[in-house]
This record gives structure tokens, C-alpha cells and sequence, in this order.
């Protein structure tokens, strides 16, 4: 990638240097070149960011891009511009596509197809296990030479803990870390959402909050016990945050995400919206003492990152009665906005909390380049408006994807500007 | 939509004031009379169209709804899964909507989803009447249910119902529950720790031993213990449910003399109520289900906004 661009007089923000403050950043070739004050042009295309906040790009370590096999629910393509308007620079796409990405050839067509037709990063995430059966491991030393990040079962959660067992400790040979959507299934089969007084009202069947964290607890007692590396995604419950936290404090390799639905709604959404399928998901929206605890873990570190589980669907998988519509809804577009505004204008975090939760950590836990501005860094930089209004409207995100709970929000502070390896990816009202 | 009902839709009890029940159940009262004349008709509802739309099967449910349009000179027509394009795999709005595209005012909907009734609602013109969805609501029975111990006590203020049985999995205690304590009855609800559903309690006290749920009630009411619930791993046996938690003339004497029995049908006799109770001089089971076309009629009327019945 060539050019020059130079990012003049924006508020720094890059916590793993612990820096912030007003700086030019020279982005050259691809590479992030110089930070400081009054970086001289010298040819440089300047774009003038003064009152916007520059941060280095944000990451989102749980998209489905849904490509190859559910283009019709989204592709490479739509994914990822989704993802430049939401603010983020990269995204790890789950392999709960059809196929399955348990196969080095199929990550290398997910690869050529990110180089053609994507506007972001694409980092995928292989399969724990073949076709995401739970049973035999997949090819992990093939997938990372083809470019995998990470390994998940994602969506198939690996059910047998003698298989889990195996799979973090084979990972450790390719410095994997396996990803687990973390749910008993003979807890949670045939619910759609969480179990508790308000499932109880609406008639609905409910997940206990236990079946997520029983398998927190088991996750991270093998993890313990092989020394690999777990992440958990999608922390929905209060014991979820309690297992990992205790789990850190014994030096245990576990690190764990939220979503934004997660941080900011409760089950009582649900009951709000009278069945409203925008507020299906898996794992569901939880109690409000689960959300506090989330919270809790934001601030104190037991959650690393907020990531999206931007999870595409078409209207018929959503148009339906609440126990027949599809779990899942869109978040690349929302996130950033939302939790500047529902999290840092709110006084949960900080703003350096915030990008440390969207860029540092998740660079940090799968070791992707990025999630810093130092010299000979990526220059991915995600650029951000703390003035923008924003009214979440479905009907204009990028993404084939249209459900959200959050649709109707106002918001104020959003993304500005993305930028993917030097060049500008997008722009706000470009 | 009236004055004393002003809602478009039936979809549950929950949102209802106590002076809307009250007015279902005042209609209830002056329309039942043209069940006892010779010729059992009115034009109260003439030139309206009414679809029963039956995701599950029905007998008493759907009999009641197709006397109560009859009575009222209704034009309806029934629909139940068996014999429609949903087995074609139509979804439920394709099928709503085809419907509605022959005009009808109102759609009364069985169906095994909670909540598929304020789909309708949501994407559809015509009234909406559930007529029972998953283990949410099922407001005709309760308001039935009403109605009839209204009849017998005089009042619902003030009475001690039990309701005792499958409360995870029934939407008809749900709806009791929500109407018994809007209108001022002291509800206690009684199951097998594995039946009941988290929360409850919030709206009703709970308590696992049947004996303490009857002594001095005023009504037990009976919940059906669903087939496919008998297998399901929630208790040991038959034998055992029936044995702790099922109504014996014995658990009758427990309650007030004048204790009257509700269960909504279809029984299992032995199960969760003896036959000596459920033919017993203390049941009302067979009022009920007269009591069921009454409350039909009034829910037709107030919606569809019929003109003065004669």
C-alpha cells in the first residue's frame, strides 16, 4: 500500500503507550511513520482532524461475515463495509459458514476474497473441530499457515470437555487460542431467552444464566489444567465474569469479551418490544444484575474486550413467531457509537478504557498486529467524532443485516473516519 | 372497541384494567340469556367476518368461538393446521395475510408460540384474539373462569382460589392469575418444584404441598398436566404426581364446604384430578364450558363493536 497521509491535530488516543494528547500522525506506505507534535507534511494529503479523537483501528475479535455459503444473510463485501462505517479497521469472522472454515483452502478462499472485495482487515477464525462436529479436532497447523487467528466452534458449542481438553492443548503448538461460545445445551435446549421472571410472563423457555457459566468454569479450570489459551466469547452472565476473574487471578490464560446488547439491555427488552425478534440472540439478553456485573468486569479488567457477535440474518429468518426466528442480531455499525455515548458519555469508562476495549486488548489477545500507533505499526486508525449525533436507522446500515434492538437510539459520538492500511476505508457522510 | 373496553385486540390479561375485565364480564352476563331462548340468534354481529385460525388442536376452545359468531350472525370460518397450506410450509404471517386479503375483521389464533398473536397484531389489520399462545396467555379461559365464579360466589373480591398443577407450561394459570389478582381474589399456586416457573412468586405465593394450597379455598382450580409433560423427566411417576399433588376427594375436604372445582379441560382423570372430584357436587366444569360461549360472545361484541343485541 502507498501514500501519505498525514492526521493533523486530533487527540491521540493510544493506551498501550499510554499516550493522549493533541499530535500529528504520519501514516506512510501502509505504516504508521511518525506521532508527534507538528509533524511537518512534506508532500503528505492532510486531513484536518482537530476535535476529532485518533485512535489506533479497532478490532472486532466476532463478526459473521456468513461468506462462503450465506451470501443472502451477508458477504465479504457488505460485512466489512459495515464494519469501516462502524469504526472498526479488522474483524475475526467466525467459521460457522457453510462450509465450515476447518480447512486451509477454505481460509485461503476467505483470504482471497477479503483482498478482492474488502474493505477492512479480514482475520479469519478456523473451526475447533471438523465441520464444527465437536469431535475430531481440525487441521490446526494447516489453518494457521493459511492465515487463522484463532479456533472456535462458534455457534456449535464444543460440547465433550475431553475434546476441549485436546483442543487447547494441540493449539499450544501454533500459539492458538480457542475461542468458546460457552453453553450446556442439555440447559439451555429449547429456549429462547433467558430463563427468569420475565421468560416466566411472556411464556417463553428460558436459558439459566448456569448454562453459560458451567462451561466458563469448565473452560477455564482446562485451560488451567493444559495451559492453553481460552477466550471466552459473548460473557453474559454475572458467574461467567466471576469464573474469569477468578480464573486471571490464579494465572490462568483466559480472557473474555462482551457484547454491547449485553452491556446495555436486559431480558426486559423483550417484554418491552412485546416479542420484538430484534431481541433474539444467543446467548440472550440477561437480568440487570448479570448487565451490572458485565459492567463491573469493563472497569476492572476481567473483560478485555467489547466485541460485536455481529450475527446477519434476512428479514424471513426474523419475520417469524419469537420461538421460530433465528438468534442473532447486527452490531458492527452500532457499537462504537453506542458505547462512546451508553458507556463513556454515561460515566461507566473511560475514553481510554474505551479504545483499550476495542483496540489494545483485543490486538493483545489473539496477537494481531495493530492496537497501538507506535512507528512500524499498521496504519490502521479509527477516527472518531465526540460531537456526532447519530439516530440508529436499519434502513441505511451497509450490512444485508437489519435487526437491531437498538434502532430509533439517539447517540451522540460516533466513528469519523476509518482507516485501513493507510488509506482512508471511510468517511463519514462520504 | 367500547367505552368500557377500549382496546383493539384481546391479546392477554396482563394489560387489562379490572373495569375492562369487568365489562367483558357485565357482557358476558347480559348476552348469556340468548343461550337459554328457543331460537339462539341475535344479528348483533351480522355482515362481520371472523377467521379461527388453529395452530393446535382444539375441541372446546374452537366449538366455543364457532357457537359464540353463530349466535352473534357472524360469518366465520375455521382453519386448522391439518387441512390448511401450512403443512404446504406457509409461514403464519403468508397465511395470516391471505386471509386478510378476503377482508375479514377479526382473526382468533391458537398457537403453540407465545406471543405469535402480537405478531399478528403487529403486521396485521384485523382484531386479534388469542385464543391460548405457547405458555403465555390464554384471557377467554380465564375470564371464563370468572365469570363463573362469579356466578356461584357472588363476587371475585375477596376469595381464596387455588390453582394447582402444571404452572410452568400453562398459560391458562397465567391468565388466572393475572385476572384473580386484578380483581381482588387471593390467589395461592401449588406444583412439583420442577413446574414451577422462576418468578412466579412474584405475582402469587407457592407452595409444593397441595394440602396447604386448598385448606379454606373458596375454588381449586385444576391445571391439566400436558401428555408430552409426563415423560419429560419433571417427576418420578403417574402414580407419585397423583399421590402428592393430584385432587382427592380427601384434599377437597380440606377447602371450604362450598368449594367449587375448575379445571379447563380435557382432564386426565387419575392424573392430576380423581374422578370422584371431577364428577363430584363440587365441580363446575360443565358451567364452565357453557360460560365459555358467553365470554366469547362478549369478547366478539366489545371488539367488533356490534350493534344493540334484542
Amino acid at each position: 500500500m502507498s501514500g501519505r497521509l498525514l492526521l493533523r491535530g486530533g487527540r491521540v488516543v493510544d493506551p498501550g503507550r499510554s499516550v493522549d494528547g493533541e499530535l500529528d500522525l504520519l501514516l506512510v506506505d501502509g505504516e504508521v511513520v511518525d506521532l508527534g507534535a507538528r509533524v511537518p507534511a512534506r508532500g503528505a494529503e492532510v486531513l484536518d482532524v482537530a476535535g476529532l479523537l485518533v485512535c489506533p483501528g479497532f478490532i472486532d475479535l466476532h463478526t459473521h461475515l456468513r461468506e462462503p455459503g450465506r451470501e443472502d444473510k451477508e458477504t465479504i463485501a457488505t460485512g466489512t463495509r459495515a464494519a469501516a462505517a462502524g469504526g472498526f479497521t479488522a474483524v475475526c469472522a467466525m467459521p460457522n459458514t457453510e462450509p465450515v472454515n476447518d480447512q486451509a483452502g477454505i481460509t485461503r478462499a476467505i483470504l482471497d476474497a477479503a483482498r478482492r472485495e474488502g474493505v477492512v482487515r479480514v482475520w479469519p477464525i478456523g473451526a475447533v473441530t471438523r465441520g464444527s462436529r465437536g469431535e475430531e479436532l481440525a487441521e490446526y497447523g494447516d489453518l494457521r499457515e493459511a492465515g487463522c487467528v484463532a479456533v472456535s466452534d462458534d455457534g456449535r458449542p464444543v460440547a465433550s470437555a475431553r475434546v476441549m481438553r485436546r483442543a487447547l492443548e494441540y493449539a499450544k503448538a501454533f500459539d492458538l487460542t480457542v475461542i468458546d461460545h460457552c453453553e450446556e445445551p442439555t440447559l439451555s435446549h429449547g429456549a429462547s431467552m433467558n430463563e427468569g421472571p420475565v421468560a416466566t410472563l411472556l411464556g417463553l423457555r428460558g436459558a439459566p444464566g448456569a448454562s453459560e457459566a458451567v462451561v466458563v468454569e469448565r473452560d477455564v479450570l482446562l485451560a488451567e489444567l493444559t495451559g492453553g489459551k481460552v477466550h471466552i466469547a459473548h460473557a453474559s452472565t454475572a458467574a461467567s465474569v466471576d469464573a474469569v476473574r477468578r480464573g486471571k487471578s490464579r494465572g490462568v490464560r483466559v480472557s473474555a469479551e462482551a457484547t454491547p446488547h449485553h452491556l446495555l439491555l436486559t431480558d426486559e427488552a423483550v417484554r418491552a418490544s412485546e416479542y420484538d425478534t430484534s431481541t433474539k440472540m444467543n446467548p440472550p439478553l440477561r437480568s440487570e444484575a448479570d448487565r451490572q456485573a458485565l459492567l463491573r468486569g469493563l472497569r476492572d479488567g476481567t473483560i478485555d474486550c467489547i466485541a460485536t457477535d455481529h450475527a446477519p440474518h434476512t428479514v424471513d429468518d426474523k419475520k417469524v413467531e419469537y420461538d421460530m426466528a433465528a438468534f442473532g442480531v447486527v452490531g458492527l455499525e452500532t457499537a462504537v457509537a453506542l458505547c462512546l455515548d451508553r458507556l463513556v458519555g454515561a460515566g461507566h469508562i473511560t475514553l481510554t478504557r474505551l479504545v483499550e476495549l476495542f483496540s489494545t486488548r483485543p490486538a493483545a489477545v489473539l496477537g494481531l498486529p495493530g492496537g497501538t500507533l507506535a512507528p512500524g505499526g499498521p496504519a490502521d486508525v479509527t477516527v472518531l467524532d465526540p460531537a456526532r449525533r447519530i439516530k440508529v436507522d436499519p434502513a441505511r446500515f451497509a450490512s444485508k443485516g437489519r435487526h437491531t434492538p437498538f434502532a430509533g437510539w439517539t447517540l451522540k459520538g460516533g466513528p469519523a473516519i476509518t482507516i485501513v492500511g493507510g488509506r482512508v476505508a471511510w468517511r463519514q457522510g462520504r | 372497541m367500547t367505552a368500557g373496553y377500549p382496546h383493539r385486540h384481546l391479546l392477554g390479561i396482563e394489560p387489562l384494567e379490572p373495569s375492562h375485565i369487568q365489562a367483558v364480564l357485565d357482557t358476558a352476563e347480559a348476552l348469556r340469556e340468548v343461550l337459554d331462548r328457543p331460537i339462539k340468534k341475535v344479528p348483533a354481529l351480522r355482515g362481520k367476518t371472523v377467521v379461527n385460525l388453529f395452530y393446535e388442536p382444539s375441541t372446546r376452545t374452537r366449538a366455543s368461538f364457532e357457537i359464540a359468531e353463530k349466535v352473534l350472525s357472524a360469518d366465520s370460518l375455521s382453519i386448522a393446521t391439518s387441512t390448511s397450506s401450512v403443512l404446504k410450509g406457509e409461514t403464519l404471517l403468508d397465511t395470516a395475510r391471505n386471509l386478510e386479503a378476503m377482508n375479514p375483521d377479526m382473526i382468533v389464533l391458537r398457537h403453540s408460540a407465545s406471543g405469535a398473536p402480537h405478531f399478528l397484531a403487529r403486521h396485521c389489520r384485523s382484531a386479534i384474539v388469542n385464543a391460548g399462545d405457547g405458555a403465555h396467555e390464554h384471557p377467554t379461559q380465564a375470564l371464563l373462569d370468572a365469570l363463573t365464579l362469579r356466578q356461584k360466589k357472588g363476587r371475585l373480591d375477596g376469595l381464596r382460589v387455588a390453582i394447582v398443577g402444571d404452572l410452568m407450561h400453562s398459560r391458562v394459570a397465567r391468565s388466572n392469575v393475572w385476572l384473580l389478582t386484578k380483581m381482588g381474589a387471593s390467589v395461592v399456586l401449588c406444583a412439583p418444584p420442577t413446574l414451577v416457573p422462576p418468578g412466579i412468586e412474584a405475582l402469587a405465593p407457592v407452595t409444593y404441598r397441595i394440602d396447604e394450597a386448598v385448606e379454606g379455598a373458596d375454588a381449586i382450580m385444576m391445571l391439566r398436566l400436558q401428555q408430552e409433560r409426563m415423560t419429560g423427566g419433571y417427576f418420578p411417576t403417574l402414580r407419585e404426581y397423583h399421590a402428592r399433588f393430584g385432587l382427592t376427594e380427601e384434599r377437597v375436604r380440606r377447602a371450604r364446604k362450598d368449594v367449587l372445582i375448575l379445571h379447563p379441560g380435557p382432564m386426565n382423570r387419575g392424573v392430576e384430578i380423581a374422578s370422584e372430584v371431577a364428577d363430584g357436587p363440587w365441580s363446575v366444569i360443565l358451567d364452565q364450558v357453557t360460560n365459555g360461549v358467553a365470554v366469547r360472545m362478549a369478547v366478539l361484541y366489545l371488539l367488533l363493536g356490534g350493534t344493540e343485541a334484542d
